[in-house]
């Protein structure tokens, strides 16, 4: 009944909810289904997202005002929801990204220091 | 933060159910059509595609879960089955609920009833800007008997020296105490209205707006007598106007003056007396006798410290000032004057104390008492709280399979303990509507036994955010009190303990023996603080007055100039010739009415004893009337003159009644009458014409103490004593009528009966009395019903074993035995505790017991007894019930 999840899980989220933020951004309204393939390429096919994972994730992401979910019709002609990130959503886009790398620059070098 | 605005944005979702199942549904499956179209268009087969698909995407079912989790607030639904079922448990056990709420309920009425008192009483701040930085003035002094006491009256001379000392430092207000007035309006009845003297800079200071007209301002308080202007209240603008703006401006007269209305404060400033609510306010120039008299006392000193002064600085400031002038006056003592009591008067301190929420004269009278009644009204709920946990223990008990179940199917412990305080405080909010329905009702009825129904206490008993959160807090309180130990308890099954069904039997026992013994404890000591304030109002009612108050009017009249005697003894004769009128004298006071005169006497070859006697002024007739009986000697008759000093300052002889008191101090207990004493202050001699019985003088408690009547002086003022044929409560008004046509001079203040200044004195006492017997008689109900109940309980329980022993040949009286012994323990163990308890309590009350000692063996014997046939009643049913077991039936039948 609860959302506990492993330590694991809980550094994916973080990370998820910023790779999906950063895919509406890149690309503009998308569908879940899209957002997956598209997240699977970027991967190099090492991010295989299953429904259980990626809905969630949009759900909280548009709970928290992030994302706005509309249903839409796709290019042929099939009916989905479409997620568009709002204004807190790019802000908090931003915030993410910079703080991400920041943090990914710290690693790096604490990484390489360790070598 | 981010967490906090997600979980409101959760639970405005959960609340405006947000997106259904069949929404979130058709999304996934749009994700696996997607997946499997592609699968396809890579080639697949169909079959193979939509397995690929799945494969990738996951389950439909398994994100559904998630998602539904995901989606609004989890806890928030669980909440709402918990409650859902509580709910269903308290109307399936509707019956054994009712109980607990009807006897909850009381307990919390009875509580929340007490503490609002208390809080509107002494707690509940004033409606004024910044109450936490208002202080009044008060000075600890000798009382008139002699016993410590705080006083916070000051004479005007004392409030413009201590205005000048602390000018840069402090707004010092002046702020008279309230009195009931008689007004008038356009030629209308008179009618009477609450009144409050103030400084000119109190509403300023106070931060208080007009709600129409304008308020009294520094410039309405500069000449004596010269600003007769008032400013209403919100309520009895309210009240007596139905909010009129057009009141401004409207004037009515009292005392002869005619005042004209300026002004209505805003809602919620009702005065500055909790107990009173003032109608409207005078400026304090419009008392112009008081403002030059030193030692005339007729307001409370206010003051708020200017911003960054310390109120303790102020404090230092004026107490130097009120010690220096104590060691002046100090000096100017008799040089006779006891050296303890010159020790006495110097140690006198100046205070300030908080006046955030008011000060008045109930506030000081009911301080302990509303307490103590709190107190009381606490352990009342925590034996009903004791029955309630009882009463939950053994339902969990028979629940033990259920809890196991939801165990089993993987709820955890905080769930269970969730479920099981869901249903605690669900019937506590339940039992406090019931509580506060009770309330509703009984605290304006204790309100009204603050004071004789002539001079009523009115408080504010609003609902407002206080009550509400009084009544929360209390919720909670009974939830974790009744609630906590069963569901921890509960919450602790184990499955394969509970299907056992031998687990927790033993601790269950020894729970309710502590809970019966707590129980008993706390009734026995309610029993106890009941009788203790029962005899000790039962001493004090019973004690002689020395006159009869029956039928006896007490009435006090202002004149506008001196009266010689002999008009205010053509006046008494004048009331006497009235229809239903016995007899009427004149007097300076009554007894009981708060006045003391004391002035010392020298017996000749008598050393004086330190207390000097009491004095009062009476006219002839004042024996008879007052049902005093004179022993010796005579009644005062037209013509006899009081000891005093003439024109020329020259003693001249008087003469005097004296009690019996006053003979066995001045006269070795001989007869006194033709004896002469001389009085110290005027060194007039005094010749002795009668000696009457003792009576009471300043209160009821006091000892008998010697006193001196002397004929009366000429006054202006005085108090009527009028003995009525019949109910005296309808000659009020005729008399008003009679005196305005038989003196025009005299002016009635007010006219009460005496019983009902009887009933004054004794208020306090009585409403202890009156409320621990309440709380005492709910207690040893609720007790009865727990230890019946618990004793009941373990009768079905062990009826299979009972069946055996009858069986096997066991006396009844070995049966009952068996099963009582360990609650007998745990009452028996509850009982001394109790009463040592009761004991202390005594101790800690004694300053409102009269004459009683809270360890005397009668005071202890009737609570015990009435405990012990109560616990009587308790047992006997459950006994007989377990002695009738018919074991055929048990030991053969299945639970």
């Amino acid at each position: 009944m609860s959302n506990k999840q492993s330590g694991k899980a809980d550094v994916l989220r973080g990370t998820l909810d910023l790779m999906v933020l950063q895919t509406l951004d890149l690309m503009g309204p998308q569908h879940g289904y899209a957002i997956a393939t598209r997240l699977e390429q970027a991967s190099h096919g090492a991010l295989q997202l299953n429904m259980g994972t990626l809905y969630p994730a949009l759900m909280r992401l548009e709970q928290r005002g992030l994302l706005r979910g509309v249903w839409g019709t796709t290019g042929n002609n099939r009916k989905a929801r479409f997620y568009s990130l709002t204004a807190a959503g790019r802000r908090q886009l931003a915030v993410d990204r910079q703080s991400w790398q920041q943090m990914a620059t710290i690693m790096d070098s604490v990484l390489r220091g360790q070598a | 933060m981010r967490s906090m605005l997600e979980l409101l944005r959760r639970l405005a979702g959960s609340l405006r159910g947000s997106r259904t199942d069949a929404d979130l549904e058709q999304e996934l499956r749009v994700h696996v059509e997607m997946a499997s179209a592609e699968e396809q268009s890579r080639g697949h087969h169909p079959a193979e595609a939509a397995r690929l698909a799945r494969l990738r995407a996951g389950d439909v079912e398994l994100a559904m879960d998630t998602l539904r989790d995901q989606r609004g607030v989890p806890w928030l639904a669980s909440a709402r089955a918990d409650l859902v079922f509580a709910w269903r448990q308290v109307i399936r056990h509707r019956v054994a609920s009712l109980a607990v709420i009807l006897s909850l309920g009381l307990a919390m009425g009875a509580t929340l009833a007490a503490y609002r008192l208390v809080d509107a009483v002494l707690r509940r701040p004033l409606h004024v800007a910044d109450p936490s930085q208002l202080f009044f003035v008060t000075r600890t002094v000798q009382a008139v008997d002699l016993s410590p006491d705080d006083r916070d009256d000051f004479d005007y001379p004392t409030y413009r020296t201590y205005v000048a000392l602390t000018t840069g430092q402090a707004d010092l207000m002046l702020v008279g105490m309230t009195s009931r007035r008689s007004i008038t309006f356009d030629g209308g009845d008179p009618e009477t209205a609450v009144q409050q003297f103030v400084s000119g800079n109190v509403f300023a200071t106070l931060g208080l707006r007009p709600a129409v007209g304008r308020l009294l301002s520094e410039q309405d308080d500069v000449v004596p007598g010269g600003h007769p202007v008032v400013v209403l209240s919100h309520d009895y603008w309210q009240r007596r106007f139905a909010s009129d703006p057009a009141v401004v401006g409207r004037t009515f007269r009292m005392d002869g003056g005619l005042y004209e209305i300026t002004g209505v404060a805003a809602k919620g400033f009702t005065g500055t007396e909790p107990g009173a609510v003032t109608d409207f306010f005078v400026p304090a120039m419009m008392n112009p006798e008081a403002l030059k008299i030193s030692g005339w006392s007729w307001f409370r000193i206010w003051l708020r410290p200017r911003p960054g002064v310390d109120p303790r600085q102020v404090e230092a400031l004026l107490h130097s000032r009120f010690q220096a002038e104590h060691i002046e006056r100090a000096r100017s003592f008799a040089p006779d004057t006891p050296r303890s009591r010159v020790e006495a008067f110097l140690t006198e301190r100046l205070v300030l104390q908080p006046a955030g929420a008011g000060a008045s004269v109930i506030q000081k009278t009911f301080r302990r008492p509303l307490w103590i009644l709190a107190s009381l009204a606490t352990l009342l709920l925590l034996i009903a709280c004791g029955n309630v946990a009882n009463l939950q223990i053994t339902r969990a008990l028979a629940r033990r399979g259920e809890l196991a179940l939801r165990l089993s199917l993987g709820a955890t412990r905080g769930r269970l303990l969730q479920l099981m305080l869901f249903e605690s405080a669900l019937l506590a909010t339940l039992a406090c509507g019931a509580g506060a329905l009770f309330a509703w009702w009984a605290a304006p009825f204790i309100v009204s036994m603050l004071a004789p129904a002539e001079r009523p206490v009115r408080l504010i008993l609003d609902l407002d955010v206080r009550a509400v959160a009084i009544g929360v807090s209390l919720i909670v309180a009974v939830t974790m009190i009744f609630g906590l130990a069963h569901a921890l308890r509960a919450s602790a099954t184990t499955p394969a303990g509970a299907l056992k069904e031998i687990r927790g039997l033993h601790g269950h026992r020894r729970l309710t023996s502590t809970l019966v013994a707590v129980q008993m404890a706390l009734c026995v000591f309610l029993l106890m603080g009941a009788s203790l304030f029962v005899g000790s109002l039962d001493r004090l009612q019973s004690r002689p007055l020395g006159f009869a108050p029956e039928q006896l009017l007490h009435v006090v009249v202002d004149s506008r100039r001196q009266l010689p005697p002999e008009e205010w003894g053509q006046l008494a004769a004048a009331l006497t010739d009235l229809p239903r009128i016995e007899s009427a004298i004149v007097a300076g006071w009554a007894p009981l009415s708060g006045n003391r005169w004391r002035s010392s006497v020298t017996a000749p070859g008598v050393a004086s004893p330190q207390d000097a006697p009491n004095w009062v002024s009476v006219s002839p007739g004042y024996f008879a009337t007052m049902r005093i009986a004179m022993l010796q000697g005579r009644e005062f008759r037209a013509g006899d003159r009081p000891p005093r000093l003439d024109e020329a300052k020259k003693p001249v002889a008087g003469v005097a009644v004296v009690n019996e008191a006053f003979a066995r101090v001045y006269f070795g207990g001989g007869n006194p009458v033709g004896r002469r004493v001389v009085v110290d202050s005027s060194e007039a001699p005094m010749q002795i014409v009668g000696l009457a019985t003792d009576a009471v003088y300043f209160s009821v408690r006091e000892a008998s103490h010697p006193a001196v009547y002397v004929p009366l002086a000429a006054r202006q003022g005085a108090t009527l004593l009028v003995r009525t044929s019949g109910s005296g409560t309808d000659r009020a008004q005729a008399l008003r009528r009679e005196l305005a046509r038989l003196a025009p001079d005299v002016q009635l203040r007010e006219a009460v009966t005496f019983e009902s200044f009887l009933t004054q004195q004794l208020i306090r006492e009585r409403l202890l009395a009156a409320l621990s017997t309440f709380f005492a008689a709910l207690a040893v109900i609720l007790a009865v019903i727990g230890i019946y109940g618990v004793l009941n309980h373990a009768v079905t329980r062990e009826r299979r074993e009972i069946g055996l022993r009858i069986v096997l040949g066991a006396r009844p009286a070995h049966i009952v035995l068996r099963l009582t012994a360990r609650l007998l323990g745990a009452m028996s163990a509850g009982a001394i505790i109790g009463l040592a308890g009761g004991v202390a309590f005594g101790r800690w009350v004694q300053a409102l017991l009269f004459e009683t000692d809270p360890a005397d063996p009668a005071a202890l014997f009737v609570p015990l007894t009435l405990m012990a046939v109560a616990a009587v009643f308790a047992v006997l049913p459950p006994a007989i019930r377990a002695v009738r077991t018919d074991p055929a039936r048990v030991i053969v039948t299945q639970d």
